[in-house]
């Protein structure tokens, strides 16, 4: 069973690194619709052609296929707990040599690359113990040119929401086309610098459309939204019309002291795919 | 938008002057990736009095680290989109000072450094979309070879792509100081006062 579940996680390895979730292919044609800027369209033109050439040959959309970053919900009634560490790294090694990926660890003391996408704590796998029966795999391919640009600053509490708003688009004006816009920026707030981060990232994995449950959140992200389109870095900073295609926050309580503001930039290939494990062993894949 | 310009590798330097920003080029001929580890070899390589194992003056220096896959006695490019240039921005102009590409591919644009070097060696800097690695790959049509593939690795090792149509790249610095990032600034900067009214 172990081995049918394995080659499942690597079919949805291959499916994040292919094709585009139909979410990001609609923000990236509504981008391309509102564009006034013809450097910017062209930009655009050229990452929906390239998407298109991905998705029909199987190939990775980008050569950057990224360091493979698992979000795994698991069910505390679960049979399989124990297996999943074990299904992750087989299937990452089995990935890379199979669609293939690109050999992307490397150990910083030495130098070396194992050649597989695996090292110390690689693939790292963030883990949430949930409700049930049943695990919940999500991968998030992440790019070295986004993840670059993410940064985490911790603010006077005294700015307050507005304060984060400017530091947002501060921060994401000073990436220009750096982070391969359009980007997806999560914004993780509170917490603390590791927590306000690891909010971000998760705010990223949302689909591209949804808004946070809490509406006042969700007012607030479409503002940043519209106030980082506004300053005009456009696709891949030629100028236009929409430099991020989704803006998604995320918060925890904080510190009185500290308001920790992690910013997560995922650039266009915004690339996901999970797989559900039952507890009776089958799989789904989405 | 201005017609596209297709050109044949090499160009010599009278040609490349006469790239501006804004144009936007399809090349034909040969081309070589270089990430920060295969910059540093060549200009090693170059102080020691070496001679390099092909003419990079007469192809244009990609920022790529490609994906490639082993294909019988050759290989098989999966995946080369842009790398984000700036981190070559270190040695860049050492680099065009030693070796002359009339054409750099990459992506994010480039710093006050290598702009003076675009400027002695009448070199452009041209912008590849970032991230459309399939893209490109259809249009790398034989991988030459690959020098140093096991010192470096596969995304750092310098390949030498014969390409056809290689598009499309848009220069965003030229050999004369046009620099279309810098052009962008104020422009930006005046949004900037626009949006920090809306927050208020």
């Amino acid at each position: 069973m172990s081995e049918q579940i394995k080659k499942t996680v690597v079919g949805a390895l291959t499916l994040a690194s292919t094709i585009l979730p139909e979410d990001v292919v609609g923000a990236l044609k509504a981008a391309r619709e509102r564009e006034t800027s013809s450097l910017g369209a062209a930009q655009l033109d050229a990452i929906l052609e390239n998407v298109g050439i991905a998705r029909e040959g199987s190939i990775p959309m980008c050569q950057d296929t990224g360091l493979q970053t698992f979000f795994v919900e698991a069910g505390v009634d679960s049979p399989f707990l124990k297996d999943v560490r074990d299904w992750l790294e087989e299937a990452v090694v089995q990935a890379t040599a199979d669609i293939p990926l690109r050999p992307n660890t490397v150990d910083p003391f030495t130098g070396a690359n194992p050649g597989n996408n695996t090292g110390r704590f690689m693939p790292f796998i963030n883990w949430d113990v949930v409700d049930g029966d049943q695990i919940k795999i999500t991968v998030l391919p992440k790019g070295g040119g986004s993840e670059n640009m993410s940064t985490v600053k911790m603010l006077p509490p005294g700015v307050g929401l507005k304060g984060i708003q400017k530091a947002v688009v501060e921060h994401i004006v000073s990436c220009q086309g750096k982070p391969c816009p359009p980007t997806v920026v999560g914004v993780g707030i509170g917490g603390g610098a590791d927590i306000s981060l690891k909010l971000g990232k998760k705010a990223i994995l949302r689909p591209i459309g949804s808004a946070h449950p809490d509406p006042q959140v969700a007012a607030y992200e479409k503002e940043l939204l519209e106030l980082v389109n506004m300053s005009g870095v456009g696709p891949m900073g030629v100028g236009g019309e929409t430099t991020c295609l989704a803006v998604h926050v995320e918060y925890a309580y904080r510190h009185p002291a500290s308001l920790p503001l992690g910013i997560l930039v995922q650039c266009w290939a915004d690339r996901r795919a999970s797989v559900i494990v039952k507890a009776d062993g089958s799989t789904e894949v989405s | 938008m201005a017609e596209p310009k297709r050109l044949t590798l090499p160009i010599d330097e009278a040609q490349a002057r006469e790239l501006r920003v804004g144009d936007i080029l399809y090349l034909t001929g040969q081309i070589f990736t270089a990430r920060d580890e295969a910059h540093l070899t060549m200009l090693e390589a170059k102080e020691n009095g070496e001679t390099l194992p092909f003419d990079p003056g007469a192809m244009a220096l990609f920022h790529c680290g490609p994906v490639v896959r082993q294909a019988g006695d050759g290989w098989d490019v999966i995946a080369a989109g842009p790398t984000t240039s700036v981190r070559m921005e270190i040695f860049e102009d050492r680099f065009l000072e030693a070796f002359a590409p009339r054409i750099v591919i990459g992506k994010g644009g480039m710093g006050d450094r290598t702009q003076a070097g675009l400027e002695k060696t009448g070199s452009v800097y041209t912008h590849y979309t970032g991230g459309a690695g399939a893209l490109a790959a259809k249009r790398i049509e034989k991988v030459e070879t690959v020098y140093w593939l096991e010192k470096l690795g596969m995304p750092e090792a310098a390949w030498i792509f014969a390409v056809k149509d290689f598009g499309p790249l848009l220069v965003t610095m030229d050999s004369s100081g046009g620099n279309l990032y810098k052009e962008l600034e104020p422009k930006i900067a005046e949004n900037m006062k626009a949006i920090e009214a809306r927050i208020g």
